[in-house]
């Protein structure tokens, strides 16, 4: 974003922001689950657009892709196909809502008091914004060239050898990833398999 | 990120002055222009093409189609049906979950109106310039079959949720061959951004990217099929198959819910389409060589003559409009001539046939260049533009690292 920018950027960062803590809160209150599915949805569609509005379009896409357009698409999926009733309602015991409550509260402490002893960086300004990459601060070109191994950001020439990149790793998390899921469908397919033929004997 | 709001913005800078300078007025100003421009575009092309809809299936069934409103073609056909749509009564059956009833054809609605805003329709002229611009699209295109679950599931009828689990069954699945044949001409381009993507094409018509290499030519075809099923549309509408399931997931809808499903599927018919158009058919290049170079020149000379550089880029505009445009035409086409599949033969296209033929054309893709490198003996496997691109990328990114690390010890020495 542009520094002169501001009141289009705060106000719509104030915008998006509520709308992912308010819908949050809207998961946590309402009691059906597909109302759930419905206000996760907002909240992280509203996160993907705080990612957008920080100039990480590739982040913020991804976001879209994998938590709204993967993984809830499945949720709701397991939800139709399991649920007994058509509107299952969920209702928590007082006692639940509590235990949850002081459990959400100890999170919300640990995060702070785990982000207070950060030591942030100090924003980028002149040459490490320059590497950013093109004058939108896109961050796909840094994300490309780190996974091929050339990191601008860091400083290697301090004894190490250039760094060999992500490239290896992210390859072999995608290969686990496709195993993962060829086993998950031979596992699936191996029980109707088995089914099969004993009804055949029977008959 | 608002790259090409930088003109109307610096032109806006003049006029507002310096009083709301601080404010960043004039990019507020210029990102409402935009939008609205985006908002019109959005609306109009489902307009246009519902009364395209109309006309040609009446040709196609030997009938005229409209022909009262608005004249000679009944062109104001979509506007009868629109303030037809408005007057209606708003239903929500007793049974549906009324929130979700209702918010849903808004999913389904803002889903495809995203996708136009990463969406170049000439050389820079684009909302929102993306380096991963492919990549949004995609994952925007992605969220409308929320909202088609939202509507089946919420609706409280055994039809529309019928039609909302096909729906959703098969958008997902054909997700996958959609976003692999998109990255065939990605291999060949070496670029995410659909404006740099358009702009390689430059050139006649031998530089567009169907006809790159034969992988190219053949996903084009498969990147079309896959479309028009991901826009459910005949021969796979399955999920609104009328005779067997009633409408499908928007059953229960009437009045203008109803009608925002139909925006949604029509501008997210024009958005597929255009996406083919910058990926494998030039963009707004008119693919004659001469004229092409004319254009970029007049594009480009925006400090001499602005007035010529605005009116190449109209034109670009709408040799893009127009392809984009024939590619509805020809899903059209498609609707009223083929016979519908059964679900079962729609997820066995997708999963038994297009999957592996996407899969294999992007394996191909990829092998192709290192053919080409072994058969014409040359020194780098890597396609020119991309190799001369990576190339300066890393000794620009080791450049600025060897001067930021100057830049880091001079700052020590300071402390």
């Amino acid at each position: 974003m542009n520094d002169s920018n501001l009141l289009g950027g705060q106000l719509l960062f104030a915008i998006f922001a509520l709308a992912t803590c308010l819908s949050a809160v809207a998961v946590v209150v309402s009691q059906t689950v597909v109302r759930m599915a419905f206000w996760l949805v907002i909240s992280l569609g509203s996160t993907a657009a705080l990612f957008f509005l920080a100039d990480a379009d590739f982040i913020g896409a991804a976001q879209l892709i994998i938590y709204v357009g993967g993984t809830l698409i499945l949720l709701v999926f397991g939800v139709m196909l399991t649920a007994s009733s058509p509107y299952l309602k969920i209702k928590s015991s007082p006692g639940e809502t509590i235990i949850g409550g002081l459990l959400g509260l100890l999170f919300m402490f640990a995060v702070f008091s785990s982000l207070q002893g950060v030591e942030w960086p100090a924003p980028p300004t002149g040459a490490s914004a320059v590497t950013a990459g093109s004058p939108e601060g896109n961050t796909l070109r840094p994300l490309g060239l780190a996974l091929l191994g050339a990191r601008p950001d860091l400083d290697l020439h301090d004894g190490d050898t250039l760094s060999t990149g992500y490239l290896l790793p992210f390859e072999i998390v995608s290969v686990h990833l496709l195993v993962v899921l060829i086993g998950a469908a031979y596992l699936a397919r191996a029980k109707r398999k088995s089914a099969a033929p004993a009804e055949g004997l029977e008959s | 990120m608002m790259l090409a709001a930088q003109s109307i913005a610096g032109f806006l800078e003049g006029l507002v002055g310096d009083t709301f300078s601080g404010w960043g007025i004039q990019h507020v100003l210029a990102a409402a222009i935009h939008a609205v421009l985006l908002v019109h575009a959005f609306a109009l092309s489902p307009f246009l093409f519902i009364w395209l809809e109309r006309k040609v299936s009446g040709r196609i069934q030997d009938r005229l189609g409209p022909t009262r409103v608005g004249g000679l073609f009944g062109w104001l056909q979509s506007l009868a049906d629109g303030i037809k749509l408005v007057q209606k009564e708003d239903l929500c059956p007793p049974a549906a979950d009324a929130m979700l009833f209702k918010s849903a054809p808004y999913f389904v609605c803002i889903a495809s109106f995203a996708a136009f805003v990463v969406l170049p329709f000439s050389s820079g002229w684009v909302a929102v310039t993306a380096d991963c611009g492919l990549f949004i699209i995609l994952a925007v295109l992605s969220l409308e079959v929320f909202g088609i679950i939202m509507a089946g599931y919420s609706s409280g009828s055994k039809w529309s949720l019928f039609g909302g689990m096909r729906e959703a069954a098969q958008m997902v699945s054909y997700e996958i061959p959609l976003a692999i044949c998109a990255l065939v001409p990605i291999v060949a381009a070496g670029s995410l951004n659909l404006g740099e993507i358009g702009g390689m094409q430059r050139g006649g018509i031998q530089n567009w990217f169907i006809f790159h290499d034969p992988f190219t030519f053949v996903a084009f075809f498969v990147y079309f099929v896959v479309a028009t099923a991901s826009c459910k549309r005949a021969p796979f509408d399955l999920a609104e198959a009328e005779s067997e399931l009633v409408g499908g997931f928007h059953t229960e809808y009437s009045g203008i819910r109803w009608s925002f499903f139909f925006m949604g599927e029509y501008a997210s018919m024009f958005a597929v389409c255009g996406i083919a158009g910058i990926l494998f058919l030039g963009g707004w290049n008119t693919g004659l060589g001469p004229i092409d170079e004319l254009l970029y020149a007049a594009r480009n000379n925006s400090v001499d003559s602005p007035i010529g550089s605005y009116l190449a880029n109209v034109i670009g505009a709408f040799v893009f409009v127009l392809k984009g445009s024939a590619g509805v035409f020809v899903q059209i086409w498609l609707r009223w001539t083929l016979p519908r599949l059964r679900i079962d033969q729609v997820m066995t296209t997708c999963l038994k046939y297009l999957i592996p033929i996407s899969c294999f054309l992007f394996l191909g893709a990829t092998i192709w260049p290192l053919l080409l490198a072994t058969a014409t003996q040359r020194s780098s496997w890597t396609p020119e533009p991309l190799g001369a691109r990576f190339a300066a990328e890393v000794q620009e990114a080791e450049t600025t690292e060897a001067f930021e690390r100057q830049a880091l010890n001079d700052g020590e020495e300071i402390q």
